[in-house]
């Protein structure tokens, strides 16, 4: 492995990582705009409590996966910024409202402000997600072209079905994950209750969102699927991800909401792991590779050095939050 | 970009010394057991809040903008500049980490853990500030690499030293006046909502309290602060010569130049300033393409600065006398004092953005002084127009919306 190759990965783990954390906090919003039945004021309360006191820093992995590109990859990210344009600054929108939103709500004045601010929230956390999930199902699917380190291909070059398939995967990757941990923080069994139903709905449709993105896979995905079904690895990580998926389902009907958290998170980094195995050594499939993206040397040196030095004071730090705020 | 970069500036200044008087607040509390120092530092943490929210959110959309607006830069800059923005990613993840423990841990974590929080909030706040002011020093004057252009004009970038690239001549002067200007700005902020509530007759005793912290900060903030602009000016005179002509105007290459102050010249006054010598050779516009002067705006903006910075001094000068009198006199009995801290509120941060103005526009044609123009830079996207005006009205809706939140906050704080 070249040096880009384990900077490359640290950026997966930081994806990984977001998903199961900032992304479990825009699950949040799903659920709060969904949140129905006789205790959708509770469901909705609960969802605040949880996530305010982490969202913040939940967030920050996103932050540090950008940091990361431009300072690894700065030619990769130059083209994928140009020609993801459009999705990213919607994305950014989505990021601004849903997190101004939020504390508009928690400090803001009650009544119908607070219930307008909250449908901001919900909202802008269901959009966002499809969003990312865009640029990166563009990137994937051959969708963004680059000649001589320009974008060829148009600022529009990410509408399409397979991107759209990939953005909504994540959303309900994102509302399943926050339906699963919500069962465990939920205080009454009744609330339980009704984040299991979410959780396992959620798990389901996110099961059929991966069948329906092989409906939408086209020339361009020929090499992704390639590798992701055809490679040595392909088997254990493709076994490995259906029984953390089925272990958690069957964990959420058994009411063992632990394990189900344990499984859900587990079937997330398998997926996230196939998805940059898959990738590698592209960047942006088919012009930009890891390599050739790449800065020099010097600068991955310093970057993984301070990565690392940065994890030290990074996880112990994380470790306290959870453990102050988590069950 | 520059619309998103003079939102954040207020937010980041806010987030940078908003933790200081929380935590000050509460040390006071578990000194002396005084309540009320407790209602303050539980005020001030949400204030902070709201603040930091806003302010870390449109720090997401800058870290993408550098990419979305100027994918040129990014590619050429990120790999000798993103030491400082990765360092300061990880200063702003501790930030978050602890403003959560702190402000919804209060009755989770033991006293002394809780405290620590907020010190570990305000120091990571503060580093990461260090952080991205390094970047924009190595803007301003670039080190720690090579470059050419090849035969089609590109730009060619190598030798690479990170390292290097943080240790920019412009990196300290600018790190200290953009700290204690952040610190002065928001004390004044402060002084000036805490005086409004005392000149109205609200709770005296919690007021005084809040006022004698904020002041604690703004007087010496605001009385080192020119000082320290004179350092930052005359670093600026040597590294950025044509900069320091832009701030003034100069055209014409001269010894003995004049430093006008509004429409009055002074004579020699800007070589004395810049150089230490009252013949000193200042150069002016004039060695350079009449196309690459900077905008006259930075002369403007450079008089307000220093302007709001001298008013701001002696504003900080009579606190001073008023408090070192205290004995004969109560200074919060001063209503004049109250009256001008609460007028002067908002001017510490029309001072920052004065000075972002210098630096920024002062900087251009390039956005890496000699090396990279701004033009070269920037997106081939069309219809940015649309956008810019998009986040223009985002960002004015946030702006109001704070502003009514804060508002609220101030007026529902127990009377």
């Amino acid at each position: 492995m070249m040096l880009y190759d384990w900077l490359a990965l640290a950026m997966l783990g930081a994806l990984a990582l977001y998903a199961c954390t900032g992304g479990a906090d825009f699950g949040g919003g799903v659920w709060d705009l969904l949140a129905t039945g006789p205790r959708a004021a509770e469901q909705r309360a609960l969802i605040e409590k949880v996530i305010a006191p982490v969202w913040e820093a939940n967030h920050v992995w996103l932050i540090l996966l950008v940091v990361m590109l431009f300072v690894g990859f700065p030619a990769g990210f130059a083209a994928g910024a140009t020609a993801l344009h459009v999705p990213l600054t919607l994305m950014l929108v989505g990021i601004v409202a849903r997190g101004s939103a939020f504390v508009f709500r928690a400090y803001g004045a009650p009544g119908r402000v607070r219930a307008r601010w909250g449908r901001v929230f919900a909202i802008a956390s269901v959009v966002t997600p499809i969003f990312l999930g865009l640029s990166l199902g563009a990137i994937t699917a051959g969708e963004v072209r680059v000649a001589g380190g320009i974008v060829v291909s148009g600022y529009f070059a990410w509408v399409d079905w397979f991107p759209l398939a990939v953005g909504l995967m994540l959303l309900c990757t994102f509302a399943y994950l926050a339906a699963v941990y919500l069962c465990i923080e939920a205080e009454t069994p009744a609330l339980q209750n009704d984040f299991r139903r979410r959780a396992l709905a959620a798990g389901i449709t996110l099961g059929a969102t991966v069948w329906t993105i092989q409906l939408t896979a086209g020339p361009g995905t020929a090499h992704f699927a390639e590798r992701l079904f055809g490679s040595p690895w392909s088997l254990p990580l493709q076994l490995g991800t259906a029984a953390a998926a089925l272990l958690a389902l069957a964990s959420l009907l058994t009411r063992r909401y632990r394990l189900a958290r344990v499984m859900a998170v587990a079937q997330v980094w398998l997926m996230i792991g196939g998805f940059g195995l898959a990738q590698r050594p592209y960047l942006i499939f088919p012009d930009v590779t890891l390599g050739a993206a790449a800065a020099p040397e010097a600068t991955l040196r310093f970057l993984l050095g301070a990565l690392a030095a940065g994890a030290l004071v990074l996880f112990p730090s994380l470790w306290y939050l959870m453990r102050v705020f988590r069950r | 970009m520059a619309l998103s970069l003079g939102f954040h500036i207020v937010f980041a200044a806010i987030g940078i010394a908003m933790p200081v008087f929380m935590v000050i607040a509460e040390v006071m509390w578990r000194r002396t057991r005084d309540e009320r120092y407790l209602a303050l530092a539980k005020q001030w943490a949400r204030g902070t809040a709201v603040l930091f929210a806003v302010g870390a959110v449109s720090g997401t959309v800058l870290s993408f903008e550098l990419g979305l607006l100027f994918p040129i830069f990014m590619k050429h800059a990120g790999a000798v500049i993103g030491m400082p923005f990765s360092l300061e990613g990880f200063a702003f993840f501790t930030e978050a980490i602890f403003l959560g423990i702190y402000l919804y841990g209060r009755d989770k974590v033991k006293p002394r853990w809780h405290i620590a929080a907020g010190v570990i909030v305000a120091l990571s706040g503060a580093l990461s500030a260090v952080f991205v002011i390094l970047a924009n020093a190595w803007m301003n004057v670039p080190t720690g690499f090579d470059w050419t252009r090849d035969a089609g004009g590109r730009l060619i970038i190598s030798n690479v030293d990170p390292v290097a690239a943080m240790q920019s001549p412009m990196a300290a002067s600018q790190v200290i006046h953009m700290l204690l200007a952040a610190y002065m700005a928001t004390a004044l902020a402060v002084a000036g909502v805490h005086a409004w509530a005392l000149l109205r007759g609200r709770d005296a005793e919690l007021h005084r309290r809040a006022l004698g912290i904020a002041l604690a900060i703004l007087i010496p903030t605001a009385l080192a602060q020119p000082v320290v602009g004179h350092w930052a000016g005359q670093v600026v005179a040597r590294e950025q010569p044509m900069k320091l002509a832009a701030m003034e105007q100069l055209v014409k290459t001269q010894r003995g130049a004049a430093l006008h102050i509004g429409p009055v010249p002074v004579p020699k006054l800007l070589s004395i300033m810049a150089f230490n010598h009252p013949d000193a050779e200042v150069r002016g516009l004039e060695e350079i393409p009449r196309a690459d002067w900077p905008h006259p705006v930075v002369r403007w903006a450079f008089q307000a600065m220093v302007a709001l910075g001298t008013l701001l001094g002696l504003l900080a000068l009579w606190a001073c006398l008023r408090w070192l009198r205290r004995r004969r006199t109560p200074w919060w009995d001063s209503r004049r004092l109250l009256r001008a801290l609460m007028v002067c509120a908002p001017l510490g941060f029309v001072a920052i953005e004065a000075g972002w103005v210098v630096t920024e526009v002062g900087r251009q044609p390039w956005v890496i002084t000699g090396v990279l123009r701004t033009a070269e830079a920037v997106t081939p996207m069309p219809g940015l127009g649309y956008k810019f005006a998009g986040f223009a009205l985002i960002y004015l809706g946030l702006a109001v919306t704070v502003g009514f939140v804060l508002w609220r906050m101030v007026k529902e704080a127990p009377r």
